[in-house]
């Protein structure tokens, strides 16, 4: 591309974001009392003009440089070995490799020197996500079913675990199970009429059962205290020793128990180790279901589901199973979250909430768990710490979607192997077709 | 009955947007809402720049707000196609949702920044009605904004019918929408018509932004998010990928949401536009008037 040519793009480009500037970023509106009041603010457009022109322009230039770089088209004939790029290197090892390192790590997190307080919490709010995106991992990235309401499925298991240790006076580790078997029974009752559906009415209904819950949850007020959310969840205690400085009597404070001095971090790293070993569990759950009868249907169901007819599989009950197991751990992570808050309300479990959850699978590279343990990190890390640009960083978080997905669509740690080979196919093919 | 009809044929014109998408590349355009929401953005400013202007004969006004808002919606909608659809062709089915669920935030995000988050309010410009029926204790009326909204969404719709059946555009949308590398092969540019689709869409979406600007009289940044769904769920109620389906399903679902708050309560609303959809999808699984579809090996 001459350079000429190249000016004439990065033109075009700018003359469309004038135009495009011209209403949203060229008047502002004035409240006046009366009639909306408007004033013309032409620099901003100006702006977004010369960014973009200069941003079309880089690109082109970086495109010119990148096939410079890679030399000669590819050959014809692909059937050479495909050169991988170090992305998709360290994916196919990364279950192998870097989820150890991984876990010991976050074993290792809060006894590190600079693990405060913030850093800790932070990185308990990673963990909620990494558990969810691995929970809807079994039922996206294994049985290949577009769920985009889990976050129904966290809900009801936070406000299970809210109303049962408010109203019963269940403790935490008493009512997790109950949670989970509660969020299990909401995915069976509603899988069961629409799993029969194609792919993208799935997504609908799941969709709509999010707003549901939502919906139900704001205005049931009697059981659900509506917006105002409900407060004073009772905290998690160390296996019935509870984290305060003064117990009351006949009971041991944790601190007591193991001669230590009293100090508010205790209950951070113990709620931090609690989500760790819970998503563990699901890790470990995942990984070891995957081996079993039901967890190669999930992957075959996703391959082929007319094919898996053929074999006899009841293509019904098995997306049915993956939806109950991924809700349960929905339902696990949620009462975490309301153990770890001590106050939910609907609020917190907006749509937002599910395509966060989604889109952390997606872009770790659907299946892959290390992937995911990234894609989690990544997304709840750049908000927070944009947060000195609280009014850009969802701008940033939007941005940096799309232009994630454009340059890597098919996820961070791409790599999707079958988990079973036929023993008569050369294991060192290396790596091969997806 | 009015009213839910008043707000079927907004629905039902954010509908269209999604099912033709859909009906051409098979992805659920989530950023459809944020597009029917920047259409009724551009429209509240355009009103408010030719009040300044001076242009306050109301028709005049209405015919120029239209036209500034479907061609700068139409743009948007193009521009979003090229930056956050187009590259991921061809990849596997969820890469362009993710890409869509982020272009959706980014949007909101952006109208939020460059007009703020207060509610915008819009003075009543089409006044008066005609009283139907005149009761004891109610009055029906029938305003003129309502039948404005009715008219010109009846108008588009039929325009839009001859548009797919009969002009050589709709012939490569409906070919593209069969076999996409076929069309391509017989000479059909599809990157253009795929683009195309999307200005519509984005077009249809403006309109129902601006009939729902001068119905309600109100704009914020987040009305895109609800708005898109409900028409979502129009859509995929009349089958997705039908544009009848998508008429018949937004006039349904807005009757459904007007008689359910005239009935029962306003607030469960929502919950009953989808537990219907729910049913007719147990029951019709295609949805209302979509093609039952043969999978083959």
């Amino acid at each position: 591309m001459t350079f000429a040519q190249r000016l004439r793009d990065a033109g075009l480009a700018a003359l469309v974001a004038a135009v495009l500037a011209l209403p949203l970023l060229g008047f502002e509106t004035i409240d006046t009392g009366g009639p909306l009041g408007i004033r013309a603010r032409f620099h901003w457009i100006a702006y977004a003009a010369v960014s973009v022109f200069i941003g079309r322009l880089a690109l082109l230039a970086f495109f010119d440089w990148w096939r410079l770089r890679q030399g000669r088209p590819e050959p014809l004939q692909s059937n050479a070995p495909a050169r991988k790029d170090i992305l998709t290197r360290i994916g196919s090892q990364a279950d192998k490799y870097l989820m150890p390192a991984l876990i010991a790590f976050a074993i290792a997190l809060p006894m590190m020197p600079f693990a405060d307080r913030t850093v800790v919490d932070l990185a308990t709010v990673v963990l909620i996500y990494v558990m969810l995106g691995w929970g809807l991992n079994i039922v996206v990235g294994l049985a290949g079913l577009l769920d985009l309401g889990y976050v129904a499925f966290y809900a009801v298991g936070a406000y299970t675990y809210a109303l049962l240790s408010l109203n019963f006076g269940f403790g935490f580790w008493e009512a997790l199970p109950l949670a989970g078997l509660f969020a299990a029974t909401f995915g069976i009752i509603l899988g069961f009429p629409v799993l029969r559906l194609r792919g993208d009415y799935l997504a609908i209904v799941t969709l709509g059962f999010g707003e549901i819950i939502r919906v139900v949850l704001l205005n049931w007020t009697d059981v659900t205290r509506g917006s105002n959310g409900i407060t004073g969840i009772q905290r998690p205690s160390f296996f019935g020793f509870p984290f305060t400085s003064s117990p009351e009597d006949g009971q041991t404070a944790f601190h007591e128990l193991f001669g230590l001095e009293y100090s508010s971090i205790h209950r951070i790293i113990f709620l931090y180790y609690v989500i760790l070993v819970l998503a563990l569990i699901t890790n470990l759950f995942t990984m070891r279901i995957r081996k079993l009868p039901i967890g190669r249907a999930w992957e075959a169901l996703r391959e082929d589901e007319i094919a898996c007819k053929a074999l006899g599989i009841n293509p019904t009950n098995t997306k049915l199973t993956a939806f109950a197991i991924g809700a349960m751990f929905g339902g696990f992570a949620g009462s975490f979250f309301a153990t770890r808050q001590g106050f939910i309300s609907p609020e917190s479990f907006s749509f937002i909430e599910s395509a966060v959850i989604l889109a952390i699978v997606v872009l770790g590279g659907m299946g892959s768990q290390a992937g995911i343990v990234l894609a989690a990190a990544f997304l709840t890390l750049l908000p927070e710490l944009a947060r000195e640009f609280s009014l850009f960083r969802m701008l940033a978080f939007g941005a940096a979607m799309v232009l994630i997905m454009i340059w890597r669509p098919q996820g961070l740690l791409a790599h999707r192997e079958p988990t079973l080979r036929l023993s008569t196919q050369p294991s060192s093919s290396g790596g091969g077709k997806p | 009955m009015i009213n839910g009809v008043t707000l079927g044929a907004v629905y039902a014109l954010i509908a269209i947007g999604y099912t033709m998408v859909y009906g051409i590349i098979g992805m659920i355009n989530f950023a459809h809402g944020e597009i029917y929401m920047i259409g009724a953005f551009i429209a509240v400013i355009s009103f408010a720049v030719l009040g300044v202007v001076g242009i306050t004969w109301v028709p005049l006004a209405l015919l120029i707000v239209l036209i500034v808002s479907m061609l700068l919606t139409g743009l948007y909608g193009w521009t979003v196609e090229r930056i956050a659809y187009r590259p991921l062709r061809g990849s596997f089915r969820l890469a362009p949702l993710i890409s869509a669920i982020g272009m959706s935030i980014f949007l909101q995000n952006y109208v939020q920044i460059a007009q703020g988050a207060r509610i915008k309010p819009l003075q009543p410009m089409v006044r008066g009605g005609i009283e139907l029926m005149k009761g004891e204790t109610f009055t029906v009326t029938l305003s003129y904004l309502q039948i404005i909204i009715i008219v010109v969404t009846v108008l588009l719709m039929a325009g839009f019918s001859w548009l797919i059946a009969a002009t050589p555009l709709g012939r490569a949308q409906r070919a593209c929408e069969q076999d996409r590398i076929m069309a391509a092969l017989l000479g059909v540019n599809t990157d253009r018509t795929i683009s195309l689709t999307f200005v519509l869409g984005a077009m249809l979406a403006a309109v129902a932004g601006l009939m729902t600007t001068l119905y309600y009289g109100v704009v914020d940044f987040y009305i895109g998010f609800l708005a898109g769904l409900k028409a979502f769920t129009a859509a995929v109620l009349g089958g997705i990928g039908s544009l009848p389906g998508a008429m018949l399903g937004g006039m349904l679902i807005g009757l459904i949401e007007a008689f359910w708050a005239a009935y029962f309560s306003s607030e469960y609303k929502d919950v009953a536009a989808f537990s219907i959809l729910v049913i007719v999808l147990i029951f019709r699984p295609t949805g209302l008037l979509g093609r039952p579809e043969v999978e083959k090996v």
